[in-house]
């Protein structure tokens, strides 16, 4: 216990000794954690289109203003030809071309029903998807508005009315800040103990240091939780701030219990910072840990399910993703933190990151060898 | 000359030394670039969505039997009330459902509004979006071919054409998105300890004293890692045609040239980097916690720019990834040639420019 004592002191010295990088360490990611969350906005909304308005018709300039006034459209040119138009697409200053083809008005009078010609820019598929959905149900209206225009009739004739109403349930603003940030403190805090860990023991091997820990009657045991506690409580630090901040910043309070989360964020750190002394204990140089590191950590945070759904992800990426502690973390801090989930909700994730703690210390302790 | 080659063969024997940086070099980003792009996509589909179904009639059958038979649901029926609901998505079992209230057939028939409840888990938004928007056209659908049965004789048809991408995958987004991202990364890390390395070691001394110019020493670090930086680049762009299905629609050699670029400006942010920090760890740190999450985000392939207020719209354009993103995309997918790109090219070789004198300036030619 003394020993352990006398380590940690040592430890906490030497984070405190290095004023650069316990700054690159906290104000960094809070910095980041104060700006980035602005830009995570996915609404579709102000897709531009290109209309191409063959016809003239006192219809086909209704369509068009429909569509603009939806509030996802936006119209920022009229054009004679495909052709012409379709150069806004190529320049991307438009996503959509929307041709109404000559005799537009006169065709559905008589024949009932015309064709309109849209093409998206699909390169992003989920905007053209959502668009051409938009697009869809805006049409739809206006068949129903010019039938009732036409022929008043039709609709005494009892007409199937649905009203499909979406319910958002936890989120009721379909606000994306609420929906992003708490998952962004999640990973801001994952990288810096990832990559503080990670450069940890092998810097004592870099330069020397290492052979006076290995001559020492010190137990491994204690030498990596000597490693492991200061920066456990310096994530936790940074992630109680992120929380403060979350709060005065974006009105983000903790719909469940705060003890519930501290309880698996406390047991994630401790898996997040086992793996970084793993990687340190298998690696020569700081570079070598860096790179490695730095391999993971891309695969933990793209396949965390907070950018792209694990839903929508190949059958073998949704298994690597039943290994990677980020993806308990995002979900478990947006069920606690949106919904108010409580602890016996979040058990099975607590199970799963308590084992993967265990398993990844117990490996880093029996990895390290005092041996040179 | 001869003296700026023996410097370069140096730089050369340091990298290649070291066997696992250089594993890890040519290994991990071709792994990252194929395991993201497979990965990495918002599409729906065999999405699980819970029927509550109160009305059990034949229209509420009908439709369920057509959300069943799109590509994107599987149904699962269950007779929750509103309490189990609640807790099933507070465990995250279920992130979708959607509820017909009774006499949902009687109201559609009896000329009344009839209602469907689609309720989405908002928290996380992307799919609940578009969850919506599939459930609703297929309800309008549903709805539509009720009314051609009572003959309404006015319809529009949209015909749609989705450019580029018909099937409306993610890979033709992801994967530009990601290779600049993972290039940038590299490339910058690369460097990074280059310089520092030396100061810290203290060879840096040697080198000072040598008759070797500033210029010689900034450029002979970034030419190995060049090198296999291009190795890099035509694996990934082998994989991502050959593999990943990335459409190569434009010249090759422009793209090329392009990643070319891009590489050099990114190795040239490295060396800045390496110029201005004192430690390795100091100078890793900078590149890695300071550059990965706002070069994601600010990219433009997760979020779009148009989005962002106008501070950080400002901001992404000083992130390099920003304009080889644009110019992966229009050269490899769209298959525009130069007109189309000048700009982004232009406006890469003025930040590799810009970087490459901040570093001459900064490089210190005595020690501390």
């Amino acid at each position: 216990m003394r020993t352990l004592k006398i380590l940690l002191q040592k430890e906490v010295r030497q984070i405190f000794r290095n004023k650069i990088i316990l700054r690159i360490a906290t104000i960094m990611p809070i910095m980041q954690f104060i700006i980035l969350p602005l830009a995570a906005n996915f609404e579709i909304k102000n897709i531009n289109v290109v209309a191409v308005d063959h016809d003239h018709s006192v219809d086909s300039r209704k369509l068009l203003s429909d569509i603009t006034s939806s509030g996802y459209f936006r119209l920022i040119a009229y054009d004679n030809t495909f052709d012409e138009a379709y150069k806004y697409i190529e320049t991307d200053k438009a996503d959509v071309v929307l041709e109404i083809p000559a005799g537009f008005e006169r065709n559905l009078v008589r024949e009932g029903s015309q064709k309109i010609f849209i093409a998206f820019n699909a390169i992003n598929g989920t905007k053209a998807g959502l668009g051409a959905g938009y697009l869809r149900t805006i049409v739809t209206d206006y068949n129903k508005d010019i039938a009732l225009d036409w022929m008043p009739s039709v609709q005494s004739k009892g007409e199937l009315g649905i009203n499909v109403v979406p319910l958002d349930w936890f989120n009721p603003q379909r606000n994306y800040k609420l929906a992003l940030i708490p998952g962004i403190l999640g990973m801001l805090v994952t990288l810096l103990s990832c990559f503080l860990t990670a450069l940890n023991i092998v810097k004592e091997k870099e330069i020397g240091t290492i052979e006076q820990i290995n001559v020492s009657p010190i137990r491994k045991r204690d030498f990596i939780l000597a490693k492991l506690i200061p920066f456990w409580i310096l994530a936790m630090i940074v992630f109680t701030l992120g929380l403060i901040l979350s709060y005065l910043l974006y009105h983000i309070a903790t719909v469940g219990n705060l003890l519930v989360l501290y309880a698996f964020v406390a047991v994630y750190l401790l898996a997040i910072l086992g793996f970084g002394l793993l990687v340190s204990t298998y690696s020569e140089t700081q570079q070598q840990s860096m790179f490695i590191m730095f391999f993971f950590v891309m695969i933990f945070i793209l396949l965390a399910g907070l950018f792209t759904p694990i839903e929508s992800m190949p059958r073998w990426a949704q298994l690597i993703t039943k290994f990677n502690p980020l993806a308990y973390l995002v979900t478990v801090i947006r069920m606690v933190m949106l919904k108010g989930s409580g602890l016996i909700d979040i058990l099975p994730q607590i199970e799963v990151v308590a084992i993967m703690a265990v398993v990844l210390n117990v490996w880093a302790v029996f990895n390290y060898k005092k041996k040179v | 000359m001869k003296q700026f080659l023996s410097f370069v063969r140096k730089e050369f024997r340091h990298v290649l030394r070291d066997r696992r940086v250089l594993l890890i070099l040519f290994g991990m980003p071709v792994v990252q670039v194929l395991l993201f792009g497979f990965a990495l996509s918002n599409e729906i589909k065999n999405t699980k969505i819970v029927i509550v179904d109160y009305a059990k009639d034949y229209a509420s059958q009908q439709i369920t039997t057509k959300i069943g038979a799109s590509q994107y649901f599987e149904i699962e029926k269950n007779l929750l009330t509103h309490e189990q609901l609640l807790s099933a998505f507070k465990k995250g079992d279920i992130k979708e459902a959607v509820v017909f209230p009774a006499n949902f057939a009687q109201d559609l028939a009896g000329n009344k509004e009839a209602q469907i409840q689609i309720i989405t888990d908002a928290t996380d938004l992307n799919p609940s979006n578009q969850i919506v928007s599939y459930l609703t056209n297929i309800i309008l659908n549903y709805q539509a071919e009720q009314n051609k049965l009572q003959k309404i004789p006015i319809q529009i048809i949209p015909e749609t054409r989705m450019l580029y991408n018909p099937q409306l995958k993610g890979a033709p987004n992801f994967v530009p998105g990601v290779m600049a991202l993972v290039l940038l990364l590299v490339c910058v890390l690369m460097t990074a300890v280059s310089i520092v390395k030396e100061k810290e070691t203290g060879t840096m001394e040697v080198l000072l004293v040598s008759p070797m110019k500033p210029w010689t020493i900034i450029v002979s670090k970034a030419v190995p890692y060049l090198i296999l930086s291009l190795i890099d680049l035509v694996s990934i762009l082998l994989l991502s045609v050959f593999v990943l299905e990335v459409p190569l629609q434009g010249n090759l050699l422009l793209l090329l040239a392009e990643s070319t670029l891009f590489i050099i400006t990114c190795l040239m942010l490295g060396i800045l980097i390496s110029i201005q920090t004192s430690s390795q760890q100091v100078a890793m740190l900078i590149s890695l916690i300071g550059m990965l999450m706002p070069a994601m985000m600010l990219g433009g392939f997760m979020f779009p720019i148009e989005n962002m207020p106008y501070a950080l719209q400002l901001i992404s354009n000083i992130i390099p990834s920003k304009w080889y993103y644009i110019i992966v995309k229009n050269v490899m997918i769209k298959g525009t040639g130069f007109s189309a790109v000048w700009k982004e090219t232009l406006i890469l070789a003025g930040i590799t420019l810009l970087l490459f004198f901040v570093s001459l300036k900064k490089f210190k030619i005595r020690l501390q």
